[in-house]
Order: structure tokens, then C-alpha cells, then sequence
């Protein structure tokens, strides 16, 4: 039997935390305390393994305290130890939703690092496999959401979206989930006119798909009624709490970082930033849909203006030379051994560099020591950011608009605890 | 509008930055960790500046005898779509610094995140709790000392 | 109780025995306990392209009393491992357990502070499902693994010899 003063001190300092915030809620009888509910890591509909504890006045909800770290595997540190051509796999299992677009990002912050430059088509290529990210994590982003609520059907429908893109990427890359695509100085694979064929044909029934799943939600009163109005967050609040992505331009404030800071070449595509005003969940459900059909627009301009040329600049001692060259030539043979072994050698200094991934803005902040290790790798994950708004959004409503408030955020655990 | 910033924050808080470095098209600014929370404060407020938004705040380990951490923040304008870091030096043997969450409330978990993983202590923050590891984790992982594979025992394994 | 000891192995107890796996290797229902980037791999095993429902498994219950299949999908941290075997504990007896994908085999790629070098340090493990994620196919390959260790064992091996003594009142 542990003694008072033992128990005492084995509270854990989470559970204090939370009863100990000053919430504005007050409670009227004495009788009637608030209950702390465990929504614990192992749930159908947190996400992922992220644990919440709420307080509770009946129903309503008094205050929340998340806990983060069930899925925290240390990727910080692993960069310490890694070349940087060997994080490269290891991107793709942050937003394990759209694994292309992790690796665009890294390799464009590395490029910056060591001040290359990949070739045009390359770029176009890239921009095709974001934009096919894209619309594939926001598939899964709808019909979670919609599963959360009570639509089941939107789920399975959204999924086979979803295959059609995983085919494309099998075909493209080799892999259909986690792709490690993208190298520094440009990409591993060319696209193929098969790719291309496969892709005009996605994008033909594409539109007609989406508008057979909008009909099932958009006019569907049970659906609206658990949407609107809830898990409303201002524009100024939500810059505050740094916010971005569809989360903040549901809120009516216009960023993204295609355009403010363009990469690649966003610049002489057309496409319209989607902004709603009301900032709740439904307006979130909106940018979603809106967004999907813009990266169809982005898809079909790519696939008309994508250039003919090399996938990998020419730099001998920062990129891979081609395996039928380093089978025969000597000195890509020797150029393979030393990236390999001993990396890219980028020069001393540190940069930020950051890209439209669906959740939010994905930023790695790197600084390198002139060794082919970076010294630090700092990963900026959106979703981290995104659940420590979590108790703002939730404060005041029921039980069960928790569940669907998450969905709508579209929080991903793999990147929130790296 | 780099140099404006520059000239700004220098007219104003010359003796407290010690350096400014421009690589890659990005700026720099390295002062005096005793003022972060002015120099934060004017920056979000000063009408032609307007850097209302924090990207990123994180630590770094220089593994160097004297200034042994660094504080960095990313800010970023909404109106000049520009961007500015900052960084603090902080000591070994004094591991404080103010918390930034009154003037950004963003700064809340990853100044947790920082203090996680690399001991740093940030002075009047509301709930300064470990975020990644378990509340009884003794160690600081990030820091150069720390090995990959961790210390075995740190934290214990149910049986089979 | 009075039945298997006195009979034993015999033409009639192992006909109820093939009866019993036959029923159950139709109808596992498994326990997703998806955790990171395989349960994703494992939602797309349940969707109409790799249907998973042909085997039996269509309610994916997410309660582990109602199931007798844990499918542990993703990197177990140390932190998470104290929650898995809490789950498994809570499984009523016949259970059996799929580790998919190689961060739950062995640590995957993960060599670091945090990961725990597979889930058969704390869990006792009947089939591996090997890919980085596996693809659904492999998923259900090791279903179908699972399936055959079910046909070869029998009622009597599930007994719970740990049974808690009943009080003892007038001694």
C-alpha cells in the first residue's frame, strides 16, 4: 500500500496540467464535479495514437490536455547520424499520407543547402507528383472525416481514387506507398508516356468522381448540422496560434506558400488560393474539395508544358551519376563511392526552406558543418502545430464533436512527434 | 526590405546584436538573449515591419566550451511575404531564457519541444512539461552527448 | 471439463476439434491496432480492391474484447509498448498476433533512443509480415499463414491453467 505523500508524488504532472487551467467555465452545483475522460492512444478515431484527456461537465467539454510521443522514433537525431541521400527514406514516413511530397521538400532544402539547381524537367516532374500527393491525402483526409461522422460510403469510394494514384506511382517510382523518389539534383526515375497515359485518364473520370461524393455530403443535412459551426477559429487567432495550410485559409486568411515564397515553378502555373471565411469545420471540408479540383487544373497544365530533357543536373561531386555509367566509367565510379560513403560535403551555413505540403507548411531547417552529416535537421511539421490548437477548438462543445473537429484538422502522428 | 529591417532593429537595439549574416538570399540576426522579448515585441508591431507570424523555434548544440546552445527563431510578414531568423547564444551553466508565449501563442509546444530535448529552461512559460518523452525521462536526447541508441534501462519494457 | 480428460486425443474429439478450426479460421475478426504508416497499408487491405472480407476478417473490431486477431501495423515506441501489451492482456483467449510490416518485426529502420527492436521483446508473436509497407497482398498472405496454424491446433491447448483459486471458506 503506497502512503498518501507517495501518491502524492506520483501524480503525474499531465493530470495537474489539466485540472489546474483557468478554463472560464464554472460549475454551479457542488455535487455535480468534472470527470476526466482518457481518449487514449489506441482509439478508431484519434488519427493515430494520440492521447487526449478531457474534463467534463456532463457532456460538454470543460478543457483538453493532448499528449504526444507514442510515435516519436527520433528522427532528429537519426539525421545527425545519416548522410543526407540516406534521409531520404526516412521522409516519407513523416506525413506517411503523401510520402512524395516530403521528399520534394527535403531535397529542395538540401539543393539550397548546396546551392544546385535541378533541370526543368525535373521540376515539372516534381510538381506532378506533388499535386498527385496532394490530391491523394486529401482522398483520405474527406473520407476519414466523413467515416468520423457517420458516412461510411465516402470512405470506400475515396480509397478507390486513392488506387488509382498508387498505380500511377507504381508504375512511376517502383513502390505505392512510401517511394523515396526524389534525389538531390533531381529525380531517380523518368516519366514515362505510359505514366502520362495513366494520368489523362485519371484526370478524365477524376472531376465526375468527385462530384458523385460532394453529392452525398454537401446538401446532407445530418452532415451539415455536425459540422457547421463547430471548431471555429478566428483569422487572427489562428495566425496566432501558427496555423497554416487548409486549416488557416479556412479562416479567410490567404497563404500559401506556392505563392508567397515560390519553388519549383508555381510561378507560370495558374491556379486560384481557395479561402473560405467562416473558419469551422465545414468551410475546412470545403478547402479540401476546392483544392483537389485546383491540383487537377495544376496536373493537366504540367502534363501539356512538361519539357524534354535530363532528370538530374550534372554536378559530379553533390549528384548520383547514372548505375549504367558507374558500371563502366571510372570516375563515376569513384564520384559514386565518395557521395556514398562520405556524402555531399555542403558548405557551412544554415537555410530554411519550406513547401505546400497538403497538411500545412513542411519546413526543414538545416544546418550543415561542411560534412557530409547536417550538424542539425529541424523538421517544422504542421501537424504539430495543429493539435496544440486542439483545445481551442474543442472548448465549450460535446463529447462527440471531438471526433469530428480532429477529422477536420486532419492532424497526421507520424509527422507531429517525428 | 532586408535593409529596412536591418536599419530598424539596429537604431534601436545596437548594443544587444552581435552579428548579422546574409547567406543564401536569408538573413540573420544574432543578439543578446536578455532582450529576445523586446525585440520580438517590436518586430510583431512595428507597422512597416509586421512580422506577425513564428514559423519555427528550435534549439541547436553547438558543442562549443562557451555558448554551448543557440535559440533560433524563424519569423515570418504576412504583408512583405519576408522572413527573418534569430538566434540567442545561450550558456552551459545558465540554461534560461524567456518564454516568448505572450507575444506568439504558437511558441507554447515547441518551446516544450526544445526544453524535451535539450534541458533549456524557458522562464514564465505556463506548462513547461516534457512533450516527446515520458514525464520520468532523466535524459535530454538532442544534445551532443546523448548516443543514438539511447541508455539502456532509461525506460522500462513490459514482460512477455 | 469431464469430456477431454476422459476421452482424449480420439476419432471423436478431433472431428470437433477440425469443426471448431474450420469455424474459426472463417471468422477471425482482427483487432487493428494501427499505429503509424502500415495501418494505412492495412485500411487500403479492407477497401473493395484488396478485399479483406473474403477471409472472414470484414469487422475490423476496434475493441479487443470482440476480437481474437491483433494486427500491431507500425513502429512500437517505448512509450507505446506499455499500451499494446495492456491490449494484448485484454484479449480473451484464442488470440493470435501478425506483426506487419518491419518496424514491428525488428525496429524496421528505426535504430535510435525511442524505438523498441520488435514487438517479440514483450509479445509473443505467431506470424511476421515482412515490407516496409507490406503490400496488401503480403497482409493477406499472412492471414492465410494464420489460418493454417488455426487448423492445426486444438480445443484443449486454450485451456487457462492460470485460473485465480476460487476462496477458500470453511477450512
Amino acid at each position: 500500500m503506497k502512503t498518501t505523500s507517495e501518491q502524492q508524488t506520483q501524480k503525474s504532472k499531465i493530470l495537474e496540467s489539466l485540472l489546474l487551467k483557468n478554463t472560464g467555465f464554472y460549475i454551479d452545483d457542488a455535487l455535480e464535479s468534472g470527470m476526466v475522460l482518457n481518449i487514449g492512444p489506441q482509439h478508431p478515431a484519434t488519427h493515430g495514437v494520440l492521447r487526449l484527456l478531457v474534463q467534463l461537465d456532463g457532456e460538454t467539454v470543460i478543457g483538453c490536455v493532448p499528449e504526444l510521443g507514442y510515435l516519436h522514433r527520433g528522427y532528429e537525431k537519426i539525421a545527425e547520424n545519416s548522410t543526407y541521400h540516406e534521409f531520404i527514406t526516412h521522409t516519407d514516413r513523416l506525413d506517411y499520407l503523401a510520402p512524395l511530397s516530403n521528399n520534394t521538400a527535403f531535397t529542395l532544402a538540401v539543393e539550397k543547402l548546396a546551392g544546385i539547381e535541378c533541370t526543368p524537367r525535373a521540376k515539372y516532374i516534381r510538381m506532378l507528383i506533388s499535386e498527385m500527393a496532394r490530391i491523394a491525402s486529401h482522398m483520405v483526409a474527406i473520407g476519414t472525416m466523413a467515416m468520423d461522422v457517420g458516412a461510411l460510403t465516402v470512405l470506400l469510394w475515396a480509397f478507390r481514387e486513392r488506387e488509382k494514384l498508387q498505380d500511377i506511382m507504381d508504375v512511376l517510382t517502383g513502390a505505392r506507398f512510401t517511394t523515396s523518389y526524389t534525389r538531390i539534383g533531381g529525380v531517380a526515375n523518368d516519366w514515362t508516356s505510359q505514366c502520362s497515359s495513366m494520368l489523362k485518364k485519371f484526370l478524365e473520370e477524376f472531376d465526375h468522381n468527385l462530384d458523385e461524393m460532394e453529392k452525398l455530403l454537401n446538401t446532407n443535412k445530418i452532415f451539415i448540422q455536425r459540422t457547421e459551426n463547430l471548431g471555429v477559429i478566428s483569422a487572427e487567432k489562428a495566425i496566432d496560434m501558427g496555423l497554416t495550410g487548409p486549416n488557416l485559409r479556412a479562416s479567410g486568411v490567404e497563404y500559401d506558400v506556392r505563392r508567397a515564397i515560390p519553388y519549383l515553378d508555381y510561378d507560370n502555373i495558374d491556379f486560384n488560393i481557395i479561402t473560405y471565411k467562416e473558419g469551422d469545420a465545414l468551410a475546412r471540408y470545403f478547402v479540401r474539395c476546392d483544392e483537389m479540383r485546383e491540383s487537377a487544373k495544376i496536373l493537366k497544365q504540367c502534363l501539356d508544358k512538361i519539357p524534354q530533357g535530363p532528370i538530374n543536373t550534372h554536378d559530379p561531386k553533390k549528384v548520383l551519376p547514372r548505375k549504367a555509367d558507374v558500371y563502366t566509367k571510372m570516375e563515376d565510379l569513384i564520384n559514386d563511392f565518395m557521395i556514398i560513403n562520405f556524402g555531399i560535403n555542403p558548405p557551412v551555413g544554415e537555410i530554411y526552406s519550406s513547401v505546400e505540403n497538403p497538411k500545412g507548411e513542411l519546413g526543414f531547417y538545416l544546418v550543415s558543418d561542411g560534412s557530409g552529416h547536417p550538424w542539425r535537421c529541424k523538421i517544422r511539421s504542421p501537424s504539430m502545430v495543429t493539435i496544440q490548437s486542439l483545445p481551442l477548438l474543442i472548448q465549450g462543445h460535446m463529447v462527440s464533436d471531438i471526433v469530428a473537429v480532429i477529422g477536420s484538422i486532419d492532424p497526421v502522428m507520424g509527422e507531429a512527434d517525428k | 526590405m532586408t535593409e529596412l529591417t536591418e536599419k530598424k532593429l539596429k537604431e534601436k537595439f545596437s548594443d544587444f546584436i552581435t552579428e548579422v549574416i546574409y547567406f543564401r538570399n536569408e538573413q540573420t540576426f544574432i543578439v543578446n538573449k536578455s532582450q529576445i522579448l523586446n525585440i520580438l515585441t517590436f518586430l510583431r508591431d512595428d507597422p512597416e515591419l509586421l512580422f506577425n507570424f513564428l514559423i519555427d523555434l528550435c534549439g541547436v548544440d553547438r558543442a562549443k566550451r562557451n555558448d554551448r546552445f543557440e535559440v533560433v527563431y524563424r519569423l515570418f510578414s504576412l504583408k512583405n511575404k519576408q522572413s527573418l531568423r534569430i538566434k540567442c547564444r545561450i550558456d552551459e551553466n545558465d540554461l534560461n531564457i524567456d518564454s516568448v508565449t505572450g507575444v506568439f501563442g504558437t511558441a507554447d509546444w515547441h518551446e516544450r519541444e526544445t526544453y524535451d530535448m535539450f534541458g533549456i529552461n524557458f522562464i514564465n512559460h505556463p506548462d513547461l512539461r516534457r512533450l516527446y518523452m515520458p514525464e520520468d525521462y532523466q535524459y535530454y536526447p538532442l544534445r551532443k552527448d546523448f548516443p543514438l541508441l539511447g541508455i539502456p534501462g532509461s525506460i522500462p519494457l513490459p514482460k512477455k | 471439463m469431464g469430456l477431454e480428460s476422459a476421452f482424449g486425443e480420439g476419432f471423436i474429439t478431433t472431428q470437433i476439434d477440425a469443426l471448431i478450426s474450420w469455424a474459426r479460421k472463417n471468422s477471425l475478426w482482427p483487432m487493428p491496432l494501427g499505429i503509424s504508416c502500415c495501418a494505412i497499408e492495412m485500411m487500403a487491405a479492407a477497401d473493395p480492391r484488396f478485399d479483406i472480407s473474403r477471409f472472414g476478417s470484414e469487422v475490423m473490431r476496434f475493441s479487443p474484447r470482440q476480437s481474437d486477431l491483433m494486427i500491431v501495423a507500425g513502429t512500437v515506441t517505448y512509450k507505446m509498448a506499455k499500451v499494446v501489451r495492456k491490449i494484448y492482456d485484454q484479449m480473451p483467449d484464442p488470440k493470435w498476433v501478425i506483426a506487419m510490416g518491419a518496424c514491428a518485426s525488428s525496429g524496421g529502420m528505426f535504430r535510435s533512443y525511442s524505438v523498441v527492436q520488435g514487438i517479440d521483446l514483450f509479445v509473443p508473436v505467431d506470424v511476421y509480415a515482412a515490407g516496409c509497407p507490406p503490400r496488401p497482398e503480403n497482409l493477406l498472405a499472412a492471414l492465410m499463414e494464420i489460418q493454417k496454424k488455426v487448423d492445426k491446433s486444438s480445443v484443449l491447448q486454450f485451456q487457462n491453467n492460470t485460473m485465480i483459486e476460487p476462496p477458500v471458506v470453511n477450512k
